[in-house]
């Protein structure tokens, strides 16, 4: 089903780029990144058959073609990850989409990536795309989604974003030999669709979003398949999962007032199973150029609420996020970040750390670790990562 | 200590010999070379940035930055990293206040996320390099009180001290050539405690359509660590014809995807 949708939009492309063959200057760009990496899972896994020792490699190729003054292009980013786990051995198209902006107003047909929200440890609004869950332990990376997306810009009233969503991806889980899953391994392919159309239900989106002097306020409606799958438990204990239609309102605002970044996400998510309110609400403040070396060190705390208690599928229901920022602004770019999120109600804490450097000019190394500390046993779906507490290290050339 | 004070009552008599005080012909200098430069419109440009550290160890970054002029308010301005590639489409957009601080979002490419961050870090370095983040701000006259100290044939020094107390330094010593619409020939930064902390030297000036007067190259030299920053522009466009859709949100997550 992938494929066919990339060749329909293969043929689109080539149809408006012959239209615009006649627009003078075409500009090439293509980058690469190749990466290694190195996860370790110190603790004696939960469930049979899962490894320790994760050795992977992955590849990012990008490409981008822009003429009439870069007022129009086609853009690709590609991904491919070899791992230990069959499920997170995985290809994508990230981004294959042509762009055109005129005047006030941009249009963007393909396979895109849409960020909304402005919080840090949990990520509400941001709905749009699907999240890469074997990727990345934070969430952060996105399948590529494909999409119609029109923005119309406004100096007085701000900018009006409207997205026609044609397919929806499912997220893919572990595998039998990965970490960071539950007892019985999830095919992706046993979830199923409340939406009769399945992953065809044409789905759509709005935003908009302005800023007044220190205020930046977004506000958004999604109506169609929800991204995140809802989990039921039947008395013996077995999963089962599906895709709700679901209608999701939310809210984004950020005060930035002198050091201080004050930040707040609220979404209003509503579906036949399912009725809930969830927020998380901050602020950042930094200390900068400490050493007058340009040394920063930001300080964050963020309070997360989610209305559906334990079944709520990132395990943030009532918990406090503390972290620091460090930032070294110096050639290599060094950046330190550090973290914990507790929940208010047991004893359950993540620990985490991110680090990363850049070493000659086409280097980068990072440094990850996320601990799971006196996880309580009656949560029911992060008890199952109580021992999969890991480090991971990946090394990056680009060319 | 005698002869401190010496000169202290010579150059007051100096500038009370003259018609005008220190204080106005300098602002009358500063408004001269912002008036100069009134009426670019818009400007594209490519940078190169060459960091040295004290043993002589280079690194590079590519930039693209394109400004907006406005006449109320401070410029507009976008800017691009094409190098490091690891950093490659990492953005900012600036929209500088005369008055009060400059309003400035940040795109990460990898997520795609637009920020709006805190502009309250002034003396911080950029990206690592010898220039301040208020080094490379739209330069507003506002932003200074002026004291005129000498005139050196056609070169003319002017004290600056900020107005933002959050600035990195108490003064700054501004050389222009009143023969060539009062551009800038050197800036001498003093830090906060008064002591001499760079010399930011301007040189291989060219002129634009007979008004414009642009240095494409920047050498800025820290004389307490010893490192220094060379920007290398190339060729300005002037013919491009921005707009105020070339300076918004929208406008900084095309310029860096």
């Amino acid at each position: 089903m992938k494929i066919n949708i990339i060749i329909l939009l293969l043929g689109s492309f080539t149809t408006l780029y012959a239209q615009n063959k006649e627009s003078k200057k075409l500009n090439h760009d293509f980058e690469l990144e190749l990466e290694g990496e190195y996860r370790y899972f110190y603790d004696n896994a939960l469930f049979e058959n899962q490894k320790d020792h994760f050795p992977s490699f992955a590849v990012r190729p990008e490409y981008k073609v822009e003429w009439n003054k870069g007022y129009e292009s086609i853009n690709f980013k590609g991904f491919f990850r070899l791992d230990v786990d069959d499920k997170r051995t995985h290809w994508d198209i990230r981004e294959l989409y042509y762009q055109k902006a005129k005047n006030n107003w941009e249009f963007n047909l393909g396979v895109k990536k849409v960020y909304w929200g402005v919080a840090e440890s949990n990520h509400l609004v941001d709905i749009i795309n699907q999240t890469d869950a074997v990727e990345t332990f934070d969430g952060e990376e996105k399948l590529g989604q494909p999409m119609a997306q029109f923005t119309w810009i406004t100096e007085k009233l701000g900018t009006f974003d409207f997205f026609y969503l044609p397919y929806h991806r499912k997220r893919t889980f572990s595998g039998e030999k990965g970490r960071l899953r539950f007892s019985s391994v999830i095919d992706k392919d046993d979830l199923s669709y409340e939406s009769g159309a399945k992953e065809w239900r044409q789905d759509i989106a709005f935003r908009w979003k302005h800023y007044f002097d220190i205020f930046d306020i977004g506000l958004s409606h999604f109506y169609g398949t929800g991204r995140e799958p809802l989990f039921t438990f039947d008395a013996t204990g077995n999963i089962n999962a599906f895709y709700p239609i679901i209608n999701q309102s939310g809210i984004d605002i950020q005060i930035t007032h002198n050091a201080f970044l004050w930040k707040l996400e609220s979404i209003y998510r509503n579906a036949d199973a399912q009725d809930f309110i969830a927020l998380v609400a901050g602020l950042e403040y930094t200390f900068s150029n400490i050493d007058r070396n340009g040394l920063d060190i930001g300080v964050l705390g963020e309070y997360l609420y989610d209305e559906r208690n334990e079944f709520a599928l990132n395990a943030l229901q009532n918990d406090l996020f503390l972290g620091s920022r460090i930032a070294f602004n110096d050639t290599k770019d060094t950046s330190i970040l550090i973290g914990g999120i507790t929940d208010l109600e047991s004893s359950s804490t993540i620990f985490s750390l991110e680090a990363s450097r850049r070493f000659g000019n086409s280097w980068t190394a990072e440094v990850e670790a996320r601990v799971f500390n006196n996880i309580n046993r009656n949560e029911p779906i992060l008890s199952n990562f109580r021992e999969d507490s890991f480090f991971r290290i990946s090394i990056s050339k680009y060319f | 200590m005698r002869t401190l004070i010496f000169t202290g009552i010579a150059l007051l008599g100096i500038s009370m010999a003259s018609a005008q005080s220190a204080e106005d012909r300098g602002m009358q200098i500063a408004k001269a070379a912002d008036k100069a430069d009134q009426g670019f419109k818009s400007s594209i440009v490519n940078l190169k940035m060459t960091l040295k550290n004290k043993n002589g160890q280079k690194s590079e970054r590519l930039l693209i930055t394109r400004t907006l002029e406005q006449t109320e308010d401070g410029d507009k301005s976008l800017i691009v990293f094409n190098s490091p590639k690891d950093v490659k489409g990492t953005s900012t957009l600036t929209f500088t206040h005369k008055i009060g601080s400059d309003d400035q979002w940040l795109f990460l490419p990898s997520i795609k996320r637009v920020k709006r961050i805190s502009s309250n870090n002034k003396s911080g370095p950029f990206v690592g390099s010898e220039f301040a983040y208020e080094d490379l701000s739209s330069q507003e006259v506002e932003k200074y009180s002026y004291k005129f100290l000498e005139e050196k044939g056609e070169l003319l020094l002017v004290e600056q001290d900020p107005v933002d107390p959050k600035s990195g330094y108490t003064r700054r010593i501004v050389t222009y050539n009143k023969n060539k619409q009062y551009r800038i020939e050197k800036v001498e930064f003093y830090d906060r405690k008064n002591s001499l902390l760079k010399t930011l030297t301007y040189s291989n000036y060219k002129l634009y359509k007979g008004k414009f007067w642009r240095a494409l190259s920047l050498n800025m030299v820290n004389h307490q660590s010893n490192k220094e920053t060379l920007l290398k522009f190339s060729e300005y466009n002037f013919e491009a014809d921005l707009a105020e859709e070339d300076f918004t949100q929208v406008a900084l997550k095309r310029a860096g995807q």
